[in-house]
């Protein structure tokens, strides 16, 4: 499947004339430089980008995300059935697909991997009766996916057939299905590592894990069995070097050959460097400022309305995204499916955000509420939507001066923050957040944050019964072109009502050295290495 | 001899514990929450809660201390709430890279640090004086980050003598026995690792070292000055022995003992990890390690880690204590 598209990609780039670099190489080393290190790499268990850059490339889930995008395509499942009722999902694998220790990966293996993570362990082996591991650490990723609430039941009802049976009909189970903590892990090798499985991890990916130095290096090779062929690389080395400076200068002398994440100057540098080039990608991700929806103060939507077009996005994300960002009209980044292009924007306009306070009476509920200023809570910590909150905040609060609004900012110790703004009290006006997404589905996004109808935990904490319904729907529907309409809908409600202003989708810039090939930065912030090769 | 060392070893019991309550309660009292940084953005009420209960988070705060030491007694650190992997194992992965770190370190700044001290002594108030005390002082003030970057673009990327960062290169491997890279090479005869090994330390050794070094030249000088005015020395010059036999046989060996202990805490501190000097030359040592359990509120790495090198610490400091003893004569009558 995706070497036919390698192929049409190929065709294209061909037929529009642009030159097409040279056929693939086999071999050689890829040495990755990384800002910190894997926390482990049994996928089940981790929750941070530099474990799943590792994981990527070990293991395969049961669907896998196409190159640059968040349809799904198959992985170690060849195809699914989805029964009439959104209920059963029906998964046939991959056949003669062997773990990295040569052991079979087999229905039995599917419901191991992801059974182990289940509370109540509702699951079915076919042959293999396999053992749960004892005191296993929380699963942090299936708790916050709420797996526990979708999933009823795992069976494997023959070699190669594996069957869920859901608790509710939840379209984006299936995306889920792709994501890092979905990964199919070697049973054998599970329970013959136990706790140190995470030091030895034993997946069907297209790298081998040979070799881990904590705080140091990581040393993967190529598996030359690989099912969708073996990867071009011979060896991929991860090497820790936090500090980003430096790691630039290792990537300039040469030292290695592509740098995560670096300072936004040294880009302008990379880019004047003949042996460099830049890959971009657009983050899948939203920063923002809501509302303290619990407040009466922010209850009338022309006063939410005039303070989207009080704050002059574009300022915000030129100078303190430096340009490694895009203003956002949407909450679901653009590269999304389901994302609404038609809608159109507030613009940055302070008269018109007056007169709309004029309008709400702002001032003088502002007074009977006694208060004489409002409050922004900032984020005190960088995030991937956001590279310095206080600074974002520091802008805002100059905007809505500019209206007459008085902003005082407020941040505490990142935990803190987080929790407090769960509780979300009454000395809480605004205040700024985002979101990663995980699994690219926009329910992901447009759930998550802001159906409070649904679960009065979620972030923004809005309350609004026809976006419910939008997005109950959406969860619900069978065909994704129906899903589509329903959020593009649920876009233009959040325009219409302003439960939170949309500030700016971070971009992803890595600088590399001209010699590695086909690298693609993937949406979700994965690294898979499987096609990349080098001069 | 032998009651002080058993004294001295007693003392450290109730030492050790103090340092166990301090730990668990500072790194407590700190805001924020390991569950809450482990979610982040996707922290729900349920999940927070499941996974403070796993991690045992969830009892009060004496009951975790009692579990604390109740496993500490039994030689047990725990596992770290981060990694899940034992505190013991975290730590013998990350400790031999410091304490290679810290002794080519030390063997930069007792060399020359020495040297500075006692040539400034000998010739005080020389040019050679004035301008090894204002680099001393130079060396205490400059920043560790400063320093190791400007290091980096004139040997590594100007000159291209040495590697910018890192303990060795990628196509170099070395069968780890110690954990000392320079060691493991000579232990296994594998010479172009012992060359690429050293290569690698030079820079952040000498970077670490300024500090230390500055320090152990400014205690030379002052505790040499102090010797040479002794009346032994001056019978000593008196006798008509040269000036060389008279600073070096004579002198040195009285004006070291407050050195060795300088040298011995100065030591113990960079044992507990160089958080600056470990983070831009990529050095995988405990201090990395150890910012990272602080901004994670990984309570039972930071617990388990800072028990370690304050152990660590203290044990040094008696083993300069009985060091200094058994050259001085005169402490154990005191």
């Amino acid at each position: 499947m995706r070497r036919w598209w390698f192929a049409v990609l190929a065709a294209v780039f061909l037929l529009s004339g642009v030159a097409f670099a040279a056929t693939p190489k086999i071999g050689g080393t890829l040495v990755f430089g990384r800002g910190g290190d894997s926390v482990g790499l049994d996928p089940a268990f981790e929750t941070d980008g530099n474990s799943f850059m590792i994981c990527d490339n070990v293991y395969d889930q049961l669907v896998l995300y196409a190159d640059e995008s968040t349809d799904i395509v198959p992985g170690l499942a060849t195809s699914w059935d989805v029964s009439k009722d959104g209920l059963t999902y029906t998964f046939h694998l991959r056949k003669g697909v062997k773990f990295h220790d040569g052991t079979p990966m087999n229905a039995d293996a599917v419901v191991f991997s992801l059974g182990r993570m289940m509370k109540e362990k509702k699951v079915k082996f076919f042959k293999d009766k396999w053992e749960f591991p004892k005191d296993q650490p929380p699963a942090e990723y299936w708790l916050s996916m709420e797996m526990d609430n979708i999933i009823d039941s795992i069976e494997a009802t023959d070699e190669y057939t594996v069957v869920f049976k859901l608790k509710r009909p939840e379209a984006p189970f299936i995306a889920n299905m792709g994501m890092d903590f979905a990964a199919i892990v070697s049973p054998t090798a599970v329970l013959k590592y136990g706790p140190d499985f995470k030091s030895h991890p034993v997946g069907t990916g297209p790298f081998k894990f040979v070799k881990w130095i904590k705080d140091d290096r990581i040393i993967l090779e190529a598996n030359l069995d690989y099912w969708d062929g073996r990867p071009y690389l011979d060896q991929a080395i991860f090497r820790v070097i936090p500090d980003n400076s430096v790691r630039f200068l290792e990537l300039k002398t040469g030292n290695i050959d592509i740098c995560q994440f670096p300072n936004p100057e040294d880009i302008e540098l990379a880019k004047a460097d003949p042996n460099l080039k830049l890959v971009s990608q657009p983050g899948m991700n939203i920063g923002y400022v809501s509302f303290n929806h619990t407040k009466p103060l922010w209850q009338d939507k022309r006063i939410r309305k005039a303070i989207a077009y009080a704050i002059n996005k574009k300022a915000i994300v030129d100078n303190i995204y430096y340009g490694l960002g895009q203003v956002a009209k949407n909450t679901i980044p653009p590269n999304m499916w389901g994302y609404n292009d038609d809608i159109q924007d507030y613009p940055y306009d302070p008269e018109m955000a007056k007169k709309l306070l004029k309008e709400a009476k702002f001032f003088e509920k502002l007074k009977a509420a006694g208060q004489t200023k409002i409050t922004l809570w900032s984020m005190p910590v960088p995030r991937p939507y956001n590279p310095n909150g206080m600074k974002v905040g520091e802008a805002i609060q100059a905007d809505l001066k500019k209206v007459g609004i008085d902003v005082e900012l407020v941040t505490f110790e990142w935990g803190t923050y987080l929790k407090k703004q769960r509780e979300q009290d009454a000395s809480m006006d605004l205040f700024q957040l985002g979101w990663t997404g995980d699994n690219g589905d926009p329910d992901n996004f447009l759930a998550v944050l802001l159906d409070g109808y649904a679960d009065p935990n979620v972030r923004t904490q809005w309350k609004n019964k026809e976006y419910h319904e939008i997005i109950l729907k959406a969860k619900q529907a069978s065909s994704k072109e129906e899903r589509i309409k329903l959020y593009r809908r649920a876009q233009e409600l959040i325009h219409e009502e302003v439960p939170l202003i949309n500030i700016a989708h971070s971009l992803v810039v890595w600088p590399m050295q001209k010699r590695v090939h086909n690298f693609k930065l993937h949406p979700t912030g994965s690294v898979r290495l499987h096609k990349v090769w080098v001069d | 001899m032998l009651s002080f060392i058993l004294r001295r070893t007693l003392a450290l019991i109730p030492t050790v514990f103090g340092i166990s309550v301090l730990v668990f309660f500072m790194i407590h009292l700190v805001p924020g929450d390991p569950a809450e940084m482990m979610l982040g953005e996707r922290a729900s009420e349920q999940a927070l809660k499941e996974v403070r209960e796993q991690l045992g988070l969830d009892k009060p705060l004496y009951v975790q201390y009692g579990r604390f030491l109740a496993r500490l007694a039994k030689g047990d650190l725990g596992r770290a709430l981060r990694t899940n992997e034992k505190i013991t194992t975290e730590i013998a992965d990350r400790f031999p890279a410091t304490v290679e770190l810290s002794i080519a370190a030390m063997i930069f700044a007792v060399t020359l640090g020495m040297l500075a001290g006692i040539l400034s002594a000998t010739r005080q108030y020389s040019v050679f004086d004035y301008s090894s005390m204002i680099f001393s002082l130079v060396g205490v003030s400059m920043p560790i980050f400063w320093l190791g970057l400007i290091l980096m673009i004139i040997f590594s990327v100007h000159l291209g003598w040495l590697p910018l960062s890192g303990r060795l290169s990628y196509h170099i491997h070395i069968e780890s026995i110690t954990g000392l890279y320079i060691l493991d090479s000579l232990l296994t005869l594998n010479w172009p690792a012992l060359k690429d090994a050293v290569w690698h330390i030079i820079m952040p050794a000498f970077t670490l070292s300024t500090i230390p070094m500055a320090i152990i030249a400014r205690i030379t000088r002052s505790s040499m000055l102090e010797v040479l005015r002794q009346d032994y020395i001056r019978t000593a010059k008196a006798k008509g022995l040269a000036p060389r036999v008279v600073h070096y046989k004579h002198a040195l060996k009285n004006a070291l003992i407050p050195v060795i202990t300088v040298i011995g805490l100065q030591f113990g501190i960079l044992l507990g990890g160089a958080i600056l000097t470990e983070t831009i030359f990529a050095w995988p040592g405990i201090g990395l390690w150890l910012l990272n359990a602080v901004y994670a509120r990984d309570f039972n790495a930071v617990q388990g880690g800072t028990m370690l090198i304050a152990t660590t610490f203290v044990t040094i400091n008696m083993l300069v204590d009985i060091l200094y003893a058994w050259i001085n004569p005169r402490i154990k009558v005191s």
